[in-house]
């Protein structure tokens, strides 16, 4: 395939699953818009108004940009395991592979299609959070590259989910018993410089600590660590499970027998 | 300005010229010691080496679990083979993989779209995975539809569509690249006779025209009927591959049953070379040798006895019952 013909592949795959969340925008952009305005009404409004500010912010302000990441990490990872994985069930994925499209357009294109539904829901739970916070970005080119990269790692970590799965339940397990609790524990509620130091140390393994952390310093200006380390995580991870991604397209493990 | 071509589609295209055989013919399917071991140990292919030319209609036939799919699947790039070279218009399947999926088109066993998708965008879709622009794709999808009589129900999610017409969406999504090989795996099972014929038609229309079909069924009178060459897949293994016209020819006998005009009771004995049996006093069996016996020996037999035949058939697909006796010979 000529590089043209591999945009048409391309662009065909990602509209293909804008299309496909778009059609279902119940089940998949309002139900995040609820849940997260309901964080703000409960943490924010009524807990966070007997709580002191945190790191030179109001509670409510603080929080805003962890909520903000949460919904985007858990809509691109539900977005991509839930279609590749449909996929399969289906059979259609066959579609593709029968095709000439090379695998790194496959799998561009599906997490391009995490991307998209990340930002979308992530953007709504924006204009949300006007109604409870003030956000006065600090560093734009900083919010929206962090926000982009998060999303395109779990993306990916939502491809390799989905890869493996063998079943309906495989999609559910991996966001219920690892990507809640690393979300939760990630710095979007609390500063982790409140902790005590083991703990502390510990929170430092989880790399969503690193995504909250960056988007919160690029959208209040403060955070738990350097802005460039967190760049590092989040551009090291992008690389591990692209590179794992695409070895396991090319392989035809999960899709091909 | 002059546009360069990348040296891999120059090389490609070398290969693919030099496997145009002397008699200007190419060979559509190469395939050649094919072996696939599943996982679990099952081994579905032992071996296999066929070879289908271009402009040919070939019959895959095997018992369910042969390997007809597995060689299906390993041709179209959906099942990984364990050992083997495939080739696709001479280019090799391993090397030159992309070029080589260009050339086929897929028409698999079970349905594999989705179902909530509307019909004209599974065949777009389908041509934007080969590069084709959406506008290109789009008037190359509402011929196709409205050849399969599928072009009223473009707008309709597939999963409201009829058993038939969900088999030929799949026939449309799969001839929308418009490949030079098409492969289908068992394209008319669960369809009505109404449909199967027409579907039969359209694929006449489509080799005319130059496509080479592959075609995989358990409808042997569809294959005696459509297909010009054959290859019978038992147990991972080809254990024939010849023309039709070859193999039915190697059968020595031919079985009829006669509907009678009025009741017989009995029939004279005649030579072994023809032998009549009565199932009941309307409806008579005749068995004779083809080489020593004709038809119009065995109507000049009962004109001579005043037996009035109204209507005939083949007792049985004369196909099915060679394809029964390789298979059971295979086993000894």
């Amino acid at each position: 395939m000529n590089a043209q013909q591999q945009w048409t592949a391309y662009t065909t795959i990602l509209v293909k699953e804008v299309l496909r969340f778009s059609r279902i925008w119940v089940q998949t952009i309002i139900p995040p818009v609820i849940t997260t305005a309901l964080y703000f009404v409960i943490f924010g409004n009524l807990i966070g108004s007997q709580i002191s500010d945190m790191g030179g912010h109001s509670y409510i302000n603080f929080i805003t940009p962890g909520l903000i990441m949460m919904t985007v990490i858990t809509n691109s990872y539900a977005n991509v395991v839930s279609s590749f994985y449909g996929s399969k069930f289906q059979g259609n994925i066959a579609e593709m592979l029968v095709s000439p499209t090379p695998n790194w357009i496959i799998l561009a294109g599906f997490i391009s299609g995490g991307v998209a539904r990340g930002l979308a829901v992530g953007l709504a739970v924006t204009l949300v959070s006007l109604f409870f916070s003030s956000l006065n970005v600090q560093h734009i080119f900083v919010t929206f590259t962090i926000v982009l990269l998060t999303s395109m790692l779990f993306s990916l970590a939502g491809l390799i989910n989905a890869v493996y799965a063998k079943s309906f339940d495989d999609i559910t397990i991996v966001p219920t018993f690892v990507l809640t609790p690393l979300t939760y524990l990630g710095g979007i509620f609390y500063s982790i410089a409140m902790l005590p130091p083991f703990w502390q140390n510990a929170s430092l393994l989880n790399p969503v600590l690193y995504m909250v952390n960056g988007f919160r310093y690029g959208i209040l200006g403060t955070s738990d660590m350097s802005i460039w380390v967190s760049y590092g995580v989040i551009v090291a991870f992008i690389l591990l499970l692209g590179g794992f991604s695409l070895h396991l397209l090319n392989k035809g493990i999960g899709t091909r027998s | 300005m002059s546009q360069q071509i990348p040296t891999s589609e120059i090389r490609a295209n070398i290969f693919a010229f030099i496997s145009v055989k002397k008699n200007g013919m190419t060979t559509a399917l190469d395939i050649q010691g094919l072996r696939k071991t599943y996982d679990n140990g099952f081994t579905a292919l032992k071996g296999i080496d066929l070879r289908v030319e271009q402009g040919d209609f070939f019959a895959l036939l095997g018992a369910n679990g042969a390997g007809k799919s597995t060689t299906i699947g390993i041709a179209s790039s959906l099942v990984n083979k364990t050992d083997g070279k495939v080739s696709i218009f001479g280019y090799d399947l391993d090397t030159q993989r992309e070029q080589a999926k260009a050339q086929i088109g897929l028409v698999p066993q079970e349905f594999n779209f989705n179902i909530f998708e509307p019909v004209v965008e599974i065949v777009v879709n389908q041509g934007g995975y080969y590069g084709i622009p959406r506008a290109e794709a789009f008037a190359r999808a509402e011929v196709l539809l409205k050849q399969l009589g599928l072009w009223d129900k473009a707008r309709d999610q597939a999963r409201n569509l009829s058993g038939g017409m969900k088999r030929r969406l799949m026939i449309a999504r799969s001839l929308i690249h418009q490949p030079r090989l098409l492969i289908l795996d068992e394209p008319t099972a669960g369809v009505d006779i109404e449909i199967r014929r027409s579907m039969w038609e359209f694929l006449r229309k489509l080799n005319a025209e130059g496509t080479t079909i592959i075609l995989t069924t358990h409808y042997l009178e569809e294959a005696e009927s459509l297909c010009r060459n054959i290859g019978i897949i038992d147990r991972g293994e080809l254990i024939e591959n010849t023309s039709m016209k070859k193999l039915l020819n190697r059968l020595d006998t031919e079985s009829y049953v006669f509907d009678l005009a009025s009741p017989v009771t009995a029939l004279p004995a005649t030579s072994n070379l023809c032998h009549f049996t009565l199932q009941d006093p309307t409806t008579l069996e005749v068995v004779f040798h083809k080489e020593h016996y004709s038809l119009n020996k065995v109507f000049a037999f009962l004109n001579e006895h005043g037996v009035i035949v109204n209507s005939m058939r083949n007792k049985t697909n004369r196909l099915e019952q060679l394809f029964m006796d390789l298979v059971e010979n295979n086993k000894q």
